[in-house]
């Protein structure tokens, strides 16, 4: 396969994919060998990236497994306009074909799926800026400083408002004046009526009075809390963290990349399926070879393979897409199908709408992973895709727990919701009158993985340069970690 | 258009890598040592070890023990292990479960975490001519040099950046003349390269109170002398003799397998030994190490008479340096380390130790190569 056939394949797939309709930004395709394929991903395709060790330790990894067979890399796409992917020289040419249609379908989806709208499509030259600027901060502080601090960044990395870039949250900046004491003991003091000195115990009962200075005190001290629970705990530290200007900078680099990245886990399944759906037609209508049928169908199944207790977004996603184009293609939505119960007659339902089509660029439009599996998982579908939900016996052994398709959904959505991370929010950042934060755990039946949640608390801690606390339930009861970036206290809340 | 930068900085992020996985294995160096899995390798061979939380800690939820699955099978039904797809399938479902992260080193490697972690001193080679070779190597640029050693590239490189620069460029007519400052050099650095003549020589008690754990033991401690030796040493011989009442030279495999019964006879091996340096190693400028294990039994208080005797008249003036550990067994009574202890401890070629467990394989090494002889 020689570069220029390749390029003229390039140019050729990208007209089919134009005439399906596929709307994508310009794609520059860079054929490399296997280790920069492999160092690419390590950086996740951008090279430039700033220097840490977790992406020598994944060069490693990745290095191993395709030395030993385990793992290949085909395709690797970066959000970017122009976008950038990045084909392996000795793949055969029936791979690249594919892994180029693949790639047009997900470039189409990063320019038109509304979740990437507000992703820096210069991300390019951002992370190579983001690189550069802490190659010079190692220059200048030293690497065990400036690494040392990054570690302690991405640990913090998740503790994001996914969503922050879609709404605009009420956010209060301003906090009420703070009350002085003797302003408070007014108020409290406040609480008694004006009466004559013999009636005082009749009007003004002690206890009563007590009580009301008591809430009164409680409201002062609800009202100084940060008015707003606060999600973006790594955008606040990075304006409020009492820290050097460098620290503040790093911090704010690596919240944008986490927020750049986002999107493609939340479209996950959807942006997957997408592109294996348009990988596949624009094979086998458009671009097979004969003599390439068996190579192209022994690697899409591989794509599409499901392994036992997990999912394959790939396949998952390709399958709910095809079921959509179906039901919409055949009219089964709606009131009236929703209403019949008979059977044969839904078996057999096809109102020859031909809606399909239009129904999966929709998807592709407005739709994230949450959204899509929310609204289109039906029963017949999660009964004949096979899907299950399964637990961990005692012994650890994992083992099929049920095929009801409530418990299979709520299972599915609970795996993504924010991203599978925990909902923590920073609630008070003047804990107890002293500067301490206050975050909590939104618990939604699973527990914290508590050595890893004490060792960021930790790190967290040390960012914020003062006692940071946590609550969260732990065997179903409140409770609170404290740090003060060296040990680590837990009380009952 | 840019795989030259990624290179280097993934080399850069790479090595940085693993010189924290270095720190990782130093600190929990006990641990590995205490394995034997890694040892039975040689030379260059390159050993896994799991190095367990390097993963960067985050905020998550402590499941991994539910999800949703795809394939057949009733409730209640076992799930296979499941495999990493291709192409990075697998990602939205997969158990978070934790794993530990193999990496590889060298031999050579591990022999100097060994070495920064028990502060051993380089070895000293003895010798007449250990400075044997000088090499040299040319490492860098310089800006001055000789003519013959200029670097015409760079020379070229630097006058053409001087000349863009300075406006002086003209593509029609692109003559580029280096001026003093542009002219780049070769330098080079002279490199020591010590050849020095090294032998060590191990010698163990077989005899049948030595059991199967005695001897991985020995195992274990011998390979990680090795190791060091070796880290020190190019192309160091190495000799093994196993005894019960008579001594025998050995190859390795023989060494730790072979099992005898009867006695013990500890100046038959040290006989032997001192022979063997007569013959094969008689020049003053070879670097002699001699190990000895055994459970500390001997024959008689005359043999043991006989074996310190041959220590200090015939082996002792010829190493570097002579060590003796003992292995605990629940035959052997420890007599021979007291007896060493009484009448070589003020000669300081003389090390020893008690290798009482697994766990103190390390002190053991630690005070054979204490010394750095």
């Amino acid at each position: 396969m020689s570069r220029r056939e390749l390029q003229d394949w390039i140019v050729r797939i990208a007209d089919v994919a134009r005439s399906y309709g596929l709307d994508f930004f310009e794609t520059r395709f860079e054929v490399v060998s296997y280790e920069t394929m492999n160092e690419l991903a390590a950086y996740s395709g951008f090279p430039g990236r700033y220097p840490h060790w977790r992406f020598g330790m994944e060069y490693e990894r990745l290095e191993k497994s395709y030395a030993y067979g385990l793992h290949r890399i085909y395709e690797m796409v970066v959000n970017n306009d122009p976008s950038y992917a990045y084909l392996m020289e000795d793949n055969r040419l029936v791979d690249n074909k594919m892994v180029i249609a693949h790639v047009y379908a997900h470039v189409d989806f990063f320019k038109n799926n509304q979740w990437f709208a507000p992703t820096n499509r210069k991300a390019m030259d951002e992370m190579a800026n983001h690189g550069a600027r802490i190659r010079r901060y190692i220059e200048e502080f030293g690497l065990e400083t400036v690494e040392g601090f990054i570690d302690r960044c991405l640990s913090l990395e998740n503790l994001l408002d996914y969503y922050a870039p879609y709404v605009v949250r009420r956010r209060v900046e301003t906090r009420p004046t703070e009350v002085e004491p003797a302003e408070q003991r007014r108020a409290i003091e406040g609480m008694r009526f004006k009466t004559k000195k013999y009636l005082e115990p009749y009007v003004n009962p002690e206890d009563q009075v007590a009580e009301e200075g008591r809430q009164a005190e409680a409201r002062i001290v609800e009202e100084k809390k940060y008015p707003v629970a606060e999600r973006d705990v790594l955008g606040f530290l990075a304006s409020h963290a009492p820290i050097p200007r460098w620290q503040k900078n790093i911090l704010s680099m690596i919240r944008e990349e986490a927020i750049y990245f986002a999107p493609q886990r939340m479209t996950k399944i959807m942006n997957e399926g997408w592109a294996t759906y348009w990988h596949s037609r624009m094979m086998t209508e458009k671009l097979l070879d004969d003599t390439e049928v068996l190579d192209f169908a022994d690697h899409h199944s591989r794509t599409v393979a499901k392994h036992p207790g997990q999912l394959n977004p790939y396949a998952l996603g390709l399958a709910l897409l095809r079921d959509v184009k179906e039901r919409w293609d055949q009219g089964r939505f709606g009131k009236e199908y929703d209403d019949c119960n008979n059977l044969a007659e839904r078996e057999s339902w096809d109102r020859h709408l031909g809606l399909g089509m239009q129904k999966l660029f929709e998807i592709r439009r407005i739709y994230n992973d949450v959204m899509f599996l929310d609204e289109f998982l039906t029963p017949e579908f999660v009964e004949r895709q096979k899907l299950f939900t399964w637990k961990e016996d005692d012994r650890g052994t994992a083992r099929i727990d049920t095929r009801q398709f409530n418990e299979v959904k709520q299972s599915l959505l609970n795996q993504l919701t924010n991203l599978g991370d925990p909902v923590i929010t920073l609630e008070d950042d003047n804990h107890a009158n002293r500067k301490e934060l206050y975050l909590v755990h939104r618990f939604d039946g699973t527990p914290l993985r508590r050595d890893w949640a004490v060792e960021c608390l930790k790190n967290l801690a040390l960012i914020w340069t003062r006692p940071v606390h946590l609550e969260t339930l732990v065997d179903g009861k409140k409770r609170v970690f404290s740090s003060d970036g060296d040990t680590i206290s837990e009380a009952t809340a | 258009m840019f795989d030259e930068d990624v290179i280097q900085s993934i080399g850069k992020d790479q090595a940085r890598f693993r010189r924290i996985v270095r720190g990782l294995i130093k600190q929990d160096l006990r641990k590995y040592m205490s394995k034997g899995e890694m040892i039975g390798k040689k030379g260059d061979q390159i050993i896994s070890i799991p190095v367990p939380q390097i993963d960067l800690p985050r905020f998550t939820l402590g499941s991994g023990k539910e999800g949703v699955g795809q394939g057949d099978g009733d409730p209640g039904d076992a799930l296979g292990q499941g495999k990493e797809g291709e192409g990075g399938a697998g990602q939205a479902g997969e158990t978070p479960g934790q794993h530990a992260v193999e990496v590889e080193v060298t031999i050579e490697e591990l022999a100097s975490i060994l070495g920064e972690a028990l502060e051993l001193p380089r070895i000293q080679p003895k010798g007449r001519d250990t400075l044997e070779g000088m090499k040299v190597k040319f490492t860098g640029i310089h800006r001055v040099g000789p003519q013959s050693l200029r670097h015409f590239r760079r020379t070229f490189k630097q006058a053409l950046k001087r000349t863009i620069a300075s406006g002086m460029y003209n593509a029609a007519d692109p003559i580029i003349i280096p001026v003093r400052e542009d002219f780049r050099y070769r330098s080079w650095k002279v490199e020591p390269l010590p050849r020095a003549n090294a032998v060590a020589i191990y010698m163990m008690d077989v005899s049948g109170s030595m059991g199967d754990e005695q001897k991985e033991l020995v195992r274990m401690t011998s390979f990680w002398l090795d190791a060091w030796l070796k880290a020190h040493y190019k192309g160091i011989a190495v000799r093994y003799i196993t005894h019960d009442a008579e001594a025998r030279e050995v190859d390795e495999n023989t060494f730790y397998h072979s099992r005898e019964s009867g006695g013990t006879m500890i100046s038959s091996a040290y006989k032997l030994c001192a022979e063997m340096l007569k013959k094969d190693y008689p020049e003053g400028d070879w670097n002699v190490y001699a190990f000895h294990f055994s459970d500390g039994d001997n024959w008689s208080s005359d043999d043991t008479a006989e074996a310190l005797e041959i220590v200090k008249s015939k082996i002792l003036p010829r190493s570097n340096q002579f060590a003796y550990g003992q292995v605990e067994s629940p035959y052997g009574s420890g007599q021979f380390l007291k007896e060493i202890q009484g009448s070589l401890a003020s000669d300081e070629r003389v090390a020893w130790a008690e290798i009482k467990g697994r766990d103190t394989v390390l002190d053991a090494i630690r005070a054979f190569l204490g010394k750095g002889r």
